[in-house]
């Protein structure tokens, strides 16, 4: 039934009036080449009847291209009327002609590129400058909120944070793991390459094990966690935005900061230091098992030189972790709690969430690594 | 309507089982849906109203029975003779399930644009039809999106997508859910009104006694995992089932179901 069966139209001039007769199925199937047919035919200047005799089915397309018909002859000040076939027709036409008065189709999209662009320059300007206010006016109300539970700590919820610990934390420690480990391998063989043509292949052991507690360790860790539960936080409560649940939170009396953005915070600003030490542990691992195997420094001399090493090297490392921590979790939730009513707004805010991060994660890395150096650290 | 002087069965359901795990919804259910009527399908919460609805669409897998559709078992069909099915369907889920990426005259154009090869132009002039036709304003509401919408706006913009290709077959899930008296009351003269215009078959789940008795041809009742009757208003109520008893003589429906009112909405 849906496949295309002819349909056509023809024009009969008479005396004094024309003749418009339709025929065949005019349906949604047939609809392209009766717009195309109606478009081609030479208008008639005099009254016209619409003789429907030779309809042999029609649906809401094919009645709406004779509706149009008639309003564009009637515009030209041409009296039109429809005739014969079912009565069946004449209640369509005659709904669809209500309905036609109204029915303006809007302007597509991207009508006018130019005017388009500035438009979403502009916009992303004014977004980019609300979202740093709105940022900053979120982080005054997190410092508020956790003054507030700071002096009344039951107030805290103890199991969310848990929870919280354990799904960014402990559920973490594989892939954590698994990469760290591969970087300390990497760098290792990557070290011993360059060192080897200096003779100094002893060297391999301070450099990795520098790199790693400086840098690498909690640098991968925070771009990991970001990666993976800054986004996790964003879809969370972009989700229950989506749902009413964080507007059930306010109607209840529960401030949506204290009861979903305290219990993230706290829990990525534990988890994420730990999981940077272990991070390190995994990387020295890495690394210590390559020089054994690839460049044949035993496990005995690895530990001694590891020791010879600067304890500060590890604490500049690990001071950071934190911070990355409130960045990620802050902006987390931040862009969760900006999700505007539907699923691809949940997307959106996610993948900002995300980039914001990361981006921030590494921009605070470089000021740290000036930091360090002016203090001679 | 005339579903009484040509009992032509669209959709016949035979022992249709669906369950969920352990727990069983729908067991040995059986339903006749003739064209032109209008079937309303009432059941308690829970009782797999929805469930028996998607069983049909084809969106949960079933445990046992036969579905045919047309006069074919659907799932004898192939692909290709699959989706020339769905064509012929229309479907209002209970939250609209609008795309929340496309505004609303880009939604009723989806199945314009993916089934049937029309120019953009004219594409776009028959949703706005068509979303005139549900009484949206098609220059003004066609460009929002719909998490720019109330709740009865994205009832009609997607029952505007539901009809868009004219359908045989008209699924609501709760169609008036929702909706305030005033709304829901113009939104089943809205359905009404399309069944006649359009020739429509309707599949209606609902909680409304009111719809049931303005618009509904046909009631089925779901209890007891399956469908337990089938019938006019006057047969339902002189049904002995507790539970049909429950709904249609209990005090609200003592307000709909009264002779009085009965001939009232003729």
């Amino acid at each position: 039934m849906l496949e295309a069966m002819a349909a056509s139209v023809i024009i009969r001039a008479e005396e004094d009036r024309a003749l418009l007769c339709p025929s065949g199925r005019w349906d949604i199937a047939n609809a392209a080449a009766l717009d195309q047919r109606l478009r081609d035919l030479a208008l008639p200047d005099r009254p016209v009847r619409i003789e429907l005799d030779g309809v042999e089915a029609m649906d809401t397309a094919g009645a709406w291209l004779l509706v149009r018909t008639r309003r564009r002859l009637s515009a030209r000040g041409l009296a039109v009327d429809f005739a014969g076939g079912k009565p069946g027709y004449h209640i369509l036409l005659d709904q669809l002609e209500a309905a036609g008065a109204a029915a303006e189709p809007p302007p597509p999209r991207g009508a006018a590129p130019l005017a388009d662009w500035f438009i979403r320059i502009g916009a992303a300007t004014a977004s980019f400058g609300t979202g740093v206010l709105g940022f900053l006016y979120f982080l005054g109300q997190v410092i508020v909120t956790l003054g507030k539970t700071a002096l009344r700590p039951r107030r805290l919820r103890v199991t969310a944070v848990f929870a919280h610990i354990e799904a960014t934390g402990v559920s973490a420690l594989p892939i954590i793991g698994l990469v760290s480990f591969l970087i300390g391998i990497v760098l290792a063989y990557q070290a011993e390459v360059q060192l080897r043509r200096y003779g100094a292949t002893t060297a391999v052991i301070d450099l990795t094990a520098i790199a790693i507690m400086r840098e690498f360790g909690v640098l991968l860790t925070a771009i990991m966690m970001a990666g993976r539960s800054g986004s996790a936080f964003t879809a969370q409560i972009g989700t229950m935005i989506v749902g009413e649940e964080v507007d059930a939170l306010r109607a209840l009396g529960l401030d949506p900061i204290e009861v979903l953005v305290l219990p993230r915070l706290i829990a990525l600003v534990i988890s994420l230091p730990l999981l940077s030490f272990f991070a390190d542990i995994l990387g020295l691992f890495g690394s210590g098992l390559l020089s054994w195997i690839a460049i044949g420094i035993n496990p005995t001399l690895f530990t001694e030189r590891l020791a010879n090493i600067s304890i500060t090297h590890f604490w500049v490392g690990m001071v950071k972790a934190p911070v990355f921590a409130v960045i990620i979790a802050l902006i987390g939730c931040y862009e969760g709690l900006r999700v505007s009513g539907s699923a691809e707004s949940v997307g959106r805010q996610t993948t900002r969430s995300v980039v914001e991060s990361v981006f921030l994660v590494i921009v605070l890395d470089a000021l740290f690594s000036v930091f360090f150096d002016v203090m001679g650290i | 309507m005339s579903w009484a002087s040509e009992r032509d069965v669209v959709v016949r359901v035979r022992g249709l089982s669906v369950g969920f795990g352990r727990r069983l919804v729908l067991e040995n259910a059986n339903l006749d849906l003739y064209r032109n009527e209008i079937l309303g399908v009432v059941g308690g919460s829970g009782s797999g109203k929805s469930v028996l609805l998607r069983a049909i669409l084809g969106l949960v897998p079933r445990r046992a029975g036969r579905i045919e559709v047309f006069g074919r078992d659907v799932a004898a069909l192939d692909l290709e003779e699959r989706r020339l099915l769905e064509r012929r369907f229309g479907v209002l889920f209970q939250g609209g399930a609008l795309f929340s990426s496309l505004t609303v005259a880009e939604n009723v154009a989806v199945p314009l644009r993916e089934h049937v090869g029309l120019t953009a132009a004219l594409a776009a002039e028959i949703a706005a039809v068509k979303l005139a036709l549900v009484g949206l304003d098609p220059a003004a509401d066609g460009r929002k999106y719909p998490s720019e919408l109330s709740g009865g706006m994205k009832k009609r913009a997607a029952l505007a997508r539901a009809i868009v290709l004219d359908p045989e077959i008209l699924f609501l899930d709760e169609p008036t859910g929702g909706l305030d008296p005033i709304g829901a009351a113009a939104f089943d003269r809205l359905i009404q009104h399309l069944t006649q215009t359009l020739g429509l078959t309707l599949f209606m789940v609902t909680h409304d006694l009111d719809s049931l008795v303005t618009i509904c041809d046909r009631i089925a009742v779901l209890a007891d995992r399956h469908v337990l009757t089938t019938g006019s208003v006057e047969e339902l109520l002189a049904e002995t089932h507790p539970w049909v008893r429950e709904y249609f003589h209990g005090p609200r429906a003592a307000r709909f179901f009264s002779p009085d009112a009965l001939n009232r909405s003729g």
